[in-house]
């Protein structure tokens, strides 16, 4: 006898069945996350309850959630651009570093130009590296076919070498009696402040608008879904496929490099290896959960904002350990995620022999 | 059908789960008078180690002034402004009035919270560093008596005259320590040699521990530390060396036992208790405190019984003229390991001497881990 399943991909599920799939798939994550809080022996409507409150429930909370949220918007916009074209770019993180140290270049270089201008050379400079960093595995990919994955996922360790490299090395702050960091950039290097948040919150809606527009609106972005969803189609219709790569991931790492100008100036007002802290992987995932749509996007993110600030919050005020918090988060993204894959696919058990009556 | 069935399914658990809540629940208890006081570690409070030895402090505090202080921490925060000033942001929004910060690495963003003016109403304390400022003070301890006084002991019980030493950053801090190190076992045996490998980062279990197994591989048979886990500990354990911790007394630690002497430890309730009470009564100034073992802020953590009776002797010793005053660590003829005169014969390094010091002195060997 066999018990392998079937699994077959699903034409024409309707939408109506699709939002209904993502409901049940909301409601078992919370199902699911609470028991496993009952296993470590917490109380899931109070860290429920603890995770909406610690992320909205004060200015300073809304505050620290738009922050994160910033760098993870306009990350998940980059890694939308290349995964619409079925071009797996993980090398979110690397984009991100080489952006930091594009802008870093700028700022150490010329700290007393008029802030605005400063400010636009860094952006240019933070999204110029950005894109050259992801144009390296893009031109391997569009002239020998190599496998972007690998490729893009190696750079990220290049990058970030790099930059350790100089931060211990030629970069080192030598104020700094032997510690490894770099000099703090000048004033005029920093972003400004707008209602509470560094100008980063505008940007991402900016950006979020211009990615929407650029693959729904455009003929470049139709291009890069075409080139996705089936490359003999682009080439029959006579499309330039090496070109349309080189657009996009170009598109895609001036955006992560933009994550990093955004972090190095606003946040950390230097450069640091760590400065990608993780959002191009999480990008990955939002980008995901969005569909690949910019404007789901921006409110995913948000939500995922919520999620990180909610559980630095349940570890001081419920005193759940950090590793719980993570468990929590773990939990949400495995049913949202799983829920896409029986909405892709139907999954036929093997059909036990019928009883006879 | 089968799908209205899961969902109803699940409907009814998250009823169960909000019906079982209602007697768990309980209002959180809001003391008027209680200050809360949020510190910022680096690493775990069961590292075996330096954050240990800090939330060890934390503890004695609230200890010491229970019902009056309840302490907060974060642990596992990164050396980025984003990480610090979000856990500070976070703790400040839990009602704490105190920040402590407890890495080198932290300050930057800390003193840019205190300096903001929109923090002006939180004191801000900070373990090492040099920042001063109307609501931020500065504390640490001149660990370079302790770090002395286990280079005596590493110096007696020492047979192939290699010391390894495995140090976090070739920071002022770390270079301190190993110079007092050195000249503690140079003042009993001027054969000794100190092997230094940095491992650029202030807590790395991993490379801390192979550090020290590429030290005891080149021969050295005593192993210390400036670093934060047991891992060099462990692996002096395993290569049947001897161990010399660092900032935790880690002697009754059954799996270190064969191998451990001694370590250099603080004791950080000494500065916190009396220094959060006057936070609380509203005369605090802040300061650059510098505690020593005469305060009692720091120490050598008790000899155990693989120190040899002429070790101690000789320890006992020169403890007592060191908690004395009557000796200074850093006491010259001092050279640096390329040969140059740093501290002239008959003169001594004060604090701020100290804290200039930008080299290795003589016998001291160093080199990355990568």
């Amino acid at each position: 006898m066999k018990f392998t399943p079937a699994i077959t991909q699903r034409t024409g599920l309707s939408t109506r069945q699709s939002v209904t799939y993502r409901a049940i798939a909301i409601l078992l994550s919370v199902v699911g996350t609470g028991l496993v809080l009952m296993l470590f022996g917490l109380n899931p409507v109070r860290v429920f309850g603890a995770i909406i409150e610690g992320s909205m429930g004060t200015p300073i909370r809304i505050h620290q959630m738009i922050n994160s949220a910033i760098p993870l918007v306009i990350s998940t916009l980059g890694i939308i651009v290349a995964f619409k074209m079925k071009f797996w770019n993980i090398g979110g993180e690397g984009q991100i570093v080489m952006g930091a140290f594009g802008a870093a270049f700028v700022a150490y270089r010329l700290p007393d130009l008029p802030q605005p201008l400063l400010l636009l050379l860094m952006a240019v400079a933070a999204a110029a590296a950005g894109a050259l960093w992801a144009l390296i595995p893009a031109a391997f990919k569009a002239k020998m076919g190599t496998n972007e994955t690998i490729f893009t996922l190696m750079m990220n360790y290049i990058a970030i070498l790099f930059v350790t490299f100089l931060q211990y090395g030629p970069w080192k702050d030598p104020a700094r009696a032997g510690f490894p960091r770099m000099p703090d950039f000048s004033p005029n290097a920093v972003l400004p402040n707008l209602f509470g948040n560094n100008i980063g919150w505008v940007i991402a809606m900016i950006l979020t608008a211009f990615v929407y527009v650029f693959l729904s609106r455009t003929k470049k972005g139709y291009e890069i879904t075409v080139v996705g969803e089936s490359p003999e189609t682009a080439r029959y219709a006579g499309m330039n496929i090496p070109a349309i790569i080189i657009v996009a991931m170009a598109v895609s790492g001036g955006l992560c490099g933009l994550v990093g100008m955004i972090q190095a100036s606003a946040i950390e007002k230097t450069l640091t290896a760590t400065i990608s802290a993780g959002y191009g992987f999480t990008a990955i995932i939002t980008a995901w959960l969005a569909r690949l749509n910019a404007i789901v996007a921006l409110f995913v993110c948000v939500v995922f904002a919520m999620l990180v600030q909610g559980a630095a919050f349940i570890q001081l005020s419920l005193g759940v350990p950090a590793a719980v918090a993570g468990v929590v988060q773990g939990t949400i993204l495995l049913f949202i995620l799983g829920s896409e894959f029986f909405i892709q696919f139907k999954v036929r058990l093997p059909e036990r022999r019928r009883r006879t009556v | 059908m089968k799908k209205i069935l899961v969902v109803i399914l699940a409907i009814v658990m998250v009823f169960a789960f909000a019906a079982c809540s209602s007697g768990g629940d309980e209002p959180e208890a809001s003391g008027g008078d209680v200050v809360k006081v949020g510190f910022i570690y680096i690493g775990t409070t069961n590292d075996g180690g330096y954050t240990q030895a800090q939330h060890e402090g934390t503890m004695a505090l609230e200890a010491a002034m229970e019902g009056q202080v309840e302490c907060l921490i974060v642990e596992e925060v990164a050396e980025d402004k984003k990480a610090v000033t979000d856990a500070a942001v976070n703790l400040i929004d839990q009602g704490c009035s105190v920040i402590i910060g407890t890495s080198y690495g932290f300050q930057d963003a800390l003193i840019e919270m205190a300096t903001s003016g929109d923090y002006a109403d939180i004191s801000f304390l900070h373990f090492s560093g040099n920042e001063l400022a109307d609501n931020y003070g500065n504390y640490f301890g001149a660990m370079e008596e302790p770090r002395y006084l286990s280079g005596v002991i590493a110096g007696k019980m020492t047979t192939t005259n290699k010391l390894g030493y495995v140090a976090a950053h070739p920071y002022t801090e770390v270079n301190i320590g190993i110079n007092a190190f050195t000249l503690g076992a140079q003042s009993v045996n001027p054969n000794v040699e100190v092997d230094v490998i940095y491992i650029g980062s202030w807590y790395d279990p991993a490379n801390e521990k192979l550090a020290a197994e590429r030290l005891l591989e080149q021969g050295c048979d005593v192993i210390t530390q400036h670093a934060d886990t047991t891992g060099p500990q462990i692996a002096a354990v395993d290569a049947g060396a001897w161990t010399i911790g660092y900032n935790l007394d880690n002697s009754s630690n059954p799996e270190l036992a064969s191998a451990y002497l001694t370590a250099p430890i603080w004791h950080h309730e000494v500065f916190l208790v009396p220094t959060i009470q006057s936070i609380i009564d509203g005369t605090w100034v802040p300061e650059a405190y510098y505690g020593t073992m005469a305060d009692g802020y720091i120490s050598l953590a008790p000899l155990t019984d693989n120190v040899s009776e002429e070790a101690k002797a000789e320890v006992d010793k020169v403890q007592d003229t060191i908690i004395k005053g009557e000796k200074k660590v850093f006491t010259g003829p001092i050279y640096d390991n390329s040969g140059t005169l740093k501290v002239a014969e008959g003169e001594s390094l004060d604090h701020d001497g100290i804290w200039s010091i930008d080299y290795l002195v003589q016998g001291v060997k160093a080199s990355n881990i990568n």
